[in-house]
């Protein structure tokens, strides 16, 4: 019992320490050696702000729209509101669609070689066709960050369902279940790791083609604060809304890693 | 003695070939309802071929099938499978993996919790119930595999060489287990393995099946009393006699 507790309060002085203090050290370190680089003159000031002069910039950027005439938070915002929409059309439609291929080899047949000839095509490869079709509004720009998160969502929905133990499905099969019962009872549970891989997969792709889809001309988010930063020679700016991405995207990944593990419990629980 | 079990299930002229290959050739036996069948043979004389065709995981090339009569039907007849690789579900608890075949059979909900709760004492599984496949040892996965296949209340059983890859001491405990279920709940089974002593020690019959292409080659009896004893005179005869038929240098 006593033993128990002892290593108990080790466990948790690990938790700490792994999980809390040395991921915040490493992020100071690199903190301290950026700042060093720009006050020795390492790299010009003109063209990297210091870290220290980020966190200036950020207060100020929450609530003063100049110069791209949009406040911080209301480019979060934009920016959250086009990814997440892409994200989730894509991953409401290309899950099913990635268990379907893979279970039923009359539609592999049909839709396999059609995904094969788009999956290769980048995202970014699509925006001009876009600006034709759909011109330059909120729906265009999902429809870019749709297509970045789609084929992962396919590809890892159909590799796992592939990847199901026969043995699993023979068990249900003699117990006298049908093909569609055997993917929901078996085939669909069993590739859910695989799929979550490909919902981390595509919201990380979605993230990341942000700024390639908010190259079209919008009037707010986090790529567009980007490429104003450019136009306005205002380095901050650009560093300011690629850090911004960067914890916006940590944060989700985190979030994603505790949903999954709650999802897939018979997976995680030693 | 006179078997007068009623048969349950009826193998006619069964013939399998894959392509020009004769795997199973002209198989007919009976199997009485509630009995313990052993079937062994050389390796690779098709013996999980046969038992895919039991239970109508492949078709066979000429022959029936019949269980009371009818041809046998996963969908319409209970059939259970213990396969020889782990077949748990590793997404479901101990609980909801026995309850799985019921499921599929749209058992109704009141008889599906007795059954299961039957099933669960017997195996002496309470402890495991919220357990999931990976946290239990592999007895324990595999107790639960059987308890799942018994839990159908199958017309037939079929298990292909559940205890191969187990060491002794387990085997022997699981060999227990599997006739303690059959005697208390009265199921026909048909039992696969290579090893003739597990057998001999398990079977009211054995079935001897030649080399490739594989017939009957011989039926015996065993009427030795339950609990056997693997050292006695009468079993080791029985044993020595068995290892002779299948010899095939």
């Amino acid at each position: 019992m006593n033993k128990n507790k002892t290593e108990n309060t080790l466990l948790k002085r690990d938790k700490w320490k792994y999980g809390v203090i040395i991921p915040v050290l490493t992020v100071v370190i690199f903190l301290i050696i950026w700042e060093l680089m720009v006050r020795v003159g390492v790299i010009p000031q003109r063209y990297l702000p210091k870290p220290s002069e980020l966190g200036n910039v950020f207060i100020d950027k929450l609530s003063n729209p100049r110069p791209e005439d949009s406040t911080l938070p209301s480019n979060i915002l934009s920016s959250l509101q086009v990814s997440l929409s892409g994200f989730l059309v894509a991953v409401v439609l290309g899950i099913p669609l990635g268990w379907f291929i893979g279970w039923y080899k009359g539609i592999n047949r049909f839709v396999r070689p059609i995904f094969e000839i788009i999956r290769p095509i980048p995202p970014i490869a699509w925006i001009p066709l876009t600006i034709l079709l759909l011109g330059i509004g909120f729906r265009a720009k999902v429809f870019i960050i749709f297509f970045s998160a789609f084929v992962p969502c396919v590809i890892n929905s159909y590799t796992g369902i592939k990847l199901t133990n026969i043995t699993l499905i023979n068990v249900a099969k003699t117990c006298g279940a049908s093909y569609f019962q055997i993917l929901t009872k078996v085939g669909i549970p069993s590739s859910l790791p695989m799929v979550f891989a490909g919902i981390r997969i595509a919201l990380g792709a979605s993230w990341a083609s942000l700024v390639a889809a908010e190259m079209l001309a919008a009037d707010s988010g986090l790529g567009f604060m980007i490429m104003m930063g450019r136009q306005f020679t205002r380095p901050d700016l650009i560093v300011l809304g690629m850090v911004v991405i960067g914890l916006i995207g940590a944060l989700f990944a985190f979030i994603l890693s505790k949903l999954e593990k709650k999802m897939v419990r018979w997976r995680s629980i030693k | 003695m006179k078997d007068k079990r009623i048969n349950k299930v009826e193998v006619k002229n069964l013939t399998k070939k894959f392509g020009d290959l004769l795997v199973l050739d002209n198989v007919s036996f009976k199997i009485k309802k509630g009995e313990f069948l052993c079937v062994v043979g050389p390796t690779g004389c098709g013996k999980t071929t046969f038992l895919n065709l039991l239970s109508c995981l492949c078709e066979p090339t000429s022959g029936d099938l019949l269980i009371d009569g009818e041809p046998a039907n996963p969908k319409k007849h209970n059939l259970a499978f213990v396969f020889q690789e782990p077949s748990s579900f590793p997404w479901l608890n101990v609980e909801q993996n026995i309850q799985f075949g019921l499921d599929i059979k749209k058992t109704r909900q009141k008889d599906k919790k007795e059954r299961v709760e039957r099933i669960i004492s017997l195996m002496g599984l309470e402890q495991f119930r919220n357990s999931y496949p990976h946290q239990l040892s592999v007895s324990t996965e595999q107790r639960q595999v059987i308890g799942r296949a018994f839990a159908m209340d199958p017309d037939l059983l079929l298990m292909d060489e559940p205890y191969g890859q187990m060491d002794i001491k387990m085997r022997y405990y699981l060999e227990d287990e599997v006739v303690r279920l059959w005697k208390e709940l009265g199921t026909t089974v048909v039992f696969i393995t290579h090893n003739i002593e597990e057998a001999v020690y398990l079977a009211e019959r054995i079935l001897i099946l030649s080399n490739k292409p594989a017939k009957i080659k011989e039926e015996v009896l065993i009427d030795l009393p339950r609990p056997r004893d693997v050292a006695d005179e009468k079993f080791v005869k029985i044993r020595k006699y068995v290892t002779d038929q299948i010899k095939w240098w």
